[in-house]
């Protein structure tokens, strides 16, 4: 008997803007605890929440990315429960009435073919403080409301995903949306990025879904693959062996590389949802949307495309310069006003990658800026250093931060082009290799490369190399 | 006689004229208050007044202004109902839950009223989060009615009536949820007004249904009530619900000819249940009203029926989220030492609130729990839009509405405490206009045999206070 597994996604996303859903406070990540409230967020008695018309802006932004349909109409409303990361007592969420609906996200499936993932809803929302347990061993619990209010956009797909490894895709790509769109830096370490999944199996061919369990709260699309990879199997094997699922909420534990029980459907909560009397309702007018539209930034998928149409790249070559909204962005920059934008590519994917790679560091804290590079790229076309020259001038900016030109002039690197110079040194190294030169002249043409190798050698690599090559085989064949 | 005795009006002059200082006022009504307290029946309406601290608000005001006599109230101290945050004062709402509760900052309200020249002076005694019709259901205490002692003054605006009848304040602001600044200021004798939604910030404000809360003045005089409101109202940018209108002049309104102004007399509430001494006082004030000249239409309020059941459905959905953050984890009293989280909830909870909150509460989370929610909290919401949609059918032929405030005059205190329902009824001529969103007053208009005062409400369209006033000022003229 085959089962089929039917999975849908619900993302937690943090929103970059720079104050909180509902209050003034700073977003800042990582700053002294409790340092970042007011009465709004600490939900003092009779504080009011204000929407930071940013928050709807970028809520909007990613709305348009994700292909939704822009809700004309939204209210929020309050979800509520207890727990001492939440304030008052209740989350300001939406319900009923979601700032975005029915989106979409394309990704490619297993098999190569474009799949459509549809998307449910994207709405707005605040997020809880943090509790922080055992900072001294079964001493008291604490709280840190810095993290509470900060704006979240929750995204939730239709139960459209089939394997664990289209759902990484699926990942992948909305996370790449929301990074080139700016609504958000999706940084998961910081928890910028949380991903509840729900997961069901039912025997193939069978039309309604199976018994559905949540893992909740991953925040690395590794986990989640290996998470619904082992609750594939968990489940398989209870149905197999003809026993019954029960709806449970679970977590992955990494260490065990396993999900366990968490709560059973009948302690799920009521969170008796109503709309928030505090906030009046979020009127979308349509000159705001076509406002956002019209500053949409490029979306990885156009970009691609245009990259292989403008620049000439392989669709391989795009693919990876393009998979960072950062580094499309460096390599545009880099190859502006460049005759040769290929050989910039291949310059970033080969040198600069491992760079990054070396360095664990992203590009923007790389000490080459895209200027700098298309710098040291004037050198090499003008003939100024050789390519070979120029990889030691990268390596020495990486390090330094100094321009390429300043390196060249203070290490004495520039090329050697005056005939009378190179002349000089090919001659002395034909008179100290005279039995390579007869070699040569008796047919072995592989000696010709050891001889330009030492007149490089002798110039420190400077020589220009196509005069050498030129000056070598003008004299040689005479 | 005290200067605690005198209205904002008459001590706005001496103040002006530097016959007196604002320190002199607060000292009489600390005496008053002192002396109110040596009686066999205190009226208990302060939970708090701490005079050094009233002198700091007053020396800050008079440093940082330096031009306090070009302010709106020169100086005079407002005492407030203890719902209302005043910075590093304790802001208590009549619970034991926040007993200890010193608030980090000033409500809007206040901020404006300082801006203008008020002086915050004392916090007053309040039914718990502002749930009652008796203020009897104060952690600090019952309050008593000055006219007589051994009635209930009103609720859940209690302690500012009753402060302000029996001289023990200049002048205050309270809080109208469902009728709690009308109903004790008809039952004391004073004039208070509830603004439209919208028209006085509800920040710093505690909530107990968001949707309905405003605070508005409780006053010895119209004019008091015209000047007050006119300093604590206008559009507030930290409040979401506030209205971006202008804020007219009040006061110029005050004792100006109503002859343009149709009145509209509901049926609705002149029917079964209204106390026959006061029908005969509220007829009285509308023969007041035709003899100064205006018309009078017979209107109908069809849906009045249904608006108590609509109003303690939607109030106490609303409360009973509004009142989860009060658990003793961040603030407020915590009273058990406990490792399990729930029973840290239930504990603080089940100590810290009253029966009638818990009452409210609990009826709340029941009418929002899955399975009930369409059949009461959405059904209660249609109903509101069809109790809004009969006045505003009404103010297309009427400027003013005018009612009963209560249906009885004040009962006696414990009368009612065992039937929460009863009490839920004698709200019915004041909730109406809070599901509306409407600005209504409360005149006094006359005593019963008994010497119990009776007010007028006086009800008119969105943001039409002004109409309010110039109504209100001839019944006070005929009345005294
Ligand atoms: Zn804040």
């Amino acid at each position: 008997m085959n089962y089929e597994t039917i999975i849908g996604l619900e993302i937690h996303v943090q929103l970059n803007t720079r104050s909180k859903t509902f209050c003034s406070c700073s977003t800042r990540y990582g700053e002294r605890p409790n340092s970042h409230t007011c009465p709004v967020c600490l939900g003092l008695p009779g504080a009011l929440p204000v929407l930071n018309e940013e928050v709807l802006r970028k809520g909007v932004t990613a709305g348009i990315a994700l292909g939704c349909d822009i809700a004309e109409n939204s209210v929020f409303a309050w979800k509520n429960y207890f727990y001492p990361d939440l304030p008052k007592a209740y989350q300001i969420s939406q319900f009923e009435f979601p700032l975005n609906k029915n989106g979409y996200v394309l990704i490619e499936d297993e098999n190569g073919r474009e799949k459509k993932i549809d998307l449910t809803r994207a709405h707005l929302e605040e997020d809880a403080g943090k509790l922080i347990h055992d900072e001294v061993p079964k001493g008291p619990s604490k709280v840190d409301y810095n993290r509470c209010g900060v704006p979240l956009l929750e995204i939730v797909t239709e139960p459209d995903i089939r394997t664990p490894e289209e759902a990484y895709r699926f990942l992948s790509a909305v996370k790449e949306i929301l990074q080139y769109t700016g609504v958000s830096e999706c940084n998961m370490e910081k928890g910028e990025l949380r991903v509840d999944v729900n997961i069901s199996i039912r025997q193939e061919g069978e039309e309604r879904f199976g018994v559905k369990q949540e893992i909740k709260n991953m925040n690395s699309f590794a986990n989640v693959k290996r998470a619904l990879e082992y609750e594939i199997k968990r489940q398989t094997k209870i149905l197999r062996s003809g026993g019954v699922l029960s709806q449970e909420t679970r977590l992955f534990n990494t260490n065990k590389n396993a999900t366990v029980s968490m709560r059973a459907k009948e302690e799920a909560h009521d969170y008796r949802y109503f709309p928030d009397p505090d906030l009046v309702p979020v009127v979308i007018k349509s000159d705001f949307i076509d406002e956002i539209r019209q500053k949409l930034p490029e979306l990885p998928e156009a970009r691609r495309a245009r990259f292989i149409a403008r620049y000439g790249l392989t669709a391989y070559d795009s693919e990876i310069l393009c998979s960072s909204y950062r580094i499309a962005n460096y390599f545009e920059e880099a190859c502006e006003n460049f005759s040769n934008p290929k050989k910039i590519a291949n310059w970033i994917l080969s040198e600069v990658m491992r760079v990054l790679k070396e360095e664990k560091i992203e590009i923007d804290q790389c000490k080459v800026t895209p200027q700098m590079l298309r710098e040291l790229f004037d050198l090499m076309e003008g003939g100024t250093i050789s390519g070979k020259i120029a990889k030691e001038v990268f390596d020495n900016m990486v390090s330094t931060g100094k321009s390429a030109a300043l390196i060249v002039e203070e290490k004495g690197l520039r090329q050697v082009s005056d005939r009378g110079e190179i002349d000089i040194v090919v001659n002395d190294v034909l008179i100290e290799n005279e039995k390579v030169v007869s070699d040569y002249r008796a047919g072995k043409k592989s000696a010709f490369g050891y001889l330009v190798g030492q007149v490089m050698k002798k110039t420190e690599g400077k020589a220009n190399p196509k005069l050498v090559n030129e000056m070598l085989k003008e004299k040689i064949e005479k | 006689m005290g200067l605690n005795d005198l209205s904002i009006e008459k001590l706005r002059d001496l103040l002006k004229k530097k016959e007196i200082s604002v320190m002199d006022i607060v000292r009489d009504i600390e005496a008053g208050i002192a002396q109110d307290d040596k009686h066999e029946l205190p009226l208990n309406a302060y939970i708090n007044f701490d005079i050094n601290r009233i002198k700091k608000e007053a020396g800050d005001l008079i440093g940082n202004s330096g031009k306090i006599e070009n302010t709106l109230l020169k100086g005079v101290p407002i005492a407030i109902k203890d719902l209302i945050n005043v910075i590093h004062t304790p802001t208590t709402c009549g619970s034991n839950i926040l007993k200890n509760y010193v608030s980090p900052y000033d409500a809007t309200a206040i901020t404006l009223l300082k801006k203008n020249g008020g002086v915050p002076s004392g916090k007053l005694n309040m039914d718990e989060f502002a749930m009652g019709s008796s203020n009897e259901n104060s952690y600090f205490g019952a309050v008593r009615n000055p006219h007589d002692r051994s009635k209930i003054p009103g609720g859940s605006s209690g302690g500012p009536a009753s402060a302000v009848a029996g001289n023990l304040a200049v002048a205050a602001l309270g809080t109208d949820t469902g009728g709690s600044i009308r109903q004790p200021a008809s039952m004391c004798g004073v004039f208070g007004i509830k603004p439209t939604y919208g028209r006085v910030s509800r920040y710093g404000l505690v909530a107990y249904a968001s949707s309905f809360d405003q605070i508005g003045p409780i006053t010895k005089t119209v004019m008091d009530g015209a000047l007050l409101l006119e300093a604590v109202s206008g559009y507030d940018p930290k409040d979401s619900t506030s209205a971006n209108v202008e804020t007219p002049v009040f006061s110029d309104y005050v004792g100006k000819s109503i002859g343009d102004l149709t009145i509209g007399i509901p049926d609705e509430y002149f029917g079964e249940g209204l106390d026959d001494e006061v029908r005969t006082i509220v007829e009285q004030g509308i023969s007041t009203l035709k003899e100064a000249g205006t018309g009078v239409k017979r209107i109908k309020l069809s849906y009045t029926k249904y608006a108590i059941a609509t109003y303690y459905i939607i109030a106490t959905a609303e409360a009973s989220s509004n009142l989860a953050r009060f658990d003793g984890i961040r603030y407020g009293t915590r009273y058990v030492k406990t490792e399990d989280l729930e029973t840290l909830y239930k504990e603080n909870r089940s100590i810290g609130f009253g029966d009638e909150v818990k009452r409210r509460i609990l009826l709340g989370t029941f009418t929002l729990s899955s399975g009930y929610y369409d059949a009461y909290y959405l059904k209660a919401q249609k109903a509101r839009t069809l109790i809004r949609e009969d006045f505003t059918q009404a103010f297309d032929e009427v400027d003013i509405i005018v009612t009963p405030v209560s249906p009885i005059p004040a009962w006696d205190l414990g009368q009612m405490v065992d039937d929460p329902l009863q009490m839920y009824l004698s709200d019915i001529y004041t909730v109406p206009v809070n599901l509306a969103g409407l600005p209504a007053a409360s005149v006094n208009c006359g005593k019963t045999s008994g010497g119990l005062p009776v007010g007028l409400q006086l009800i008119a369209n969105h943001f039409n206070e002004s109409d309010i006033f110039r109504t209100a000022s001839v019944v006070e003229g005929k009345v005294g």
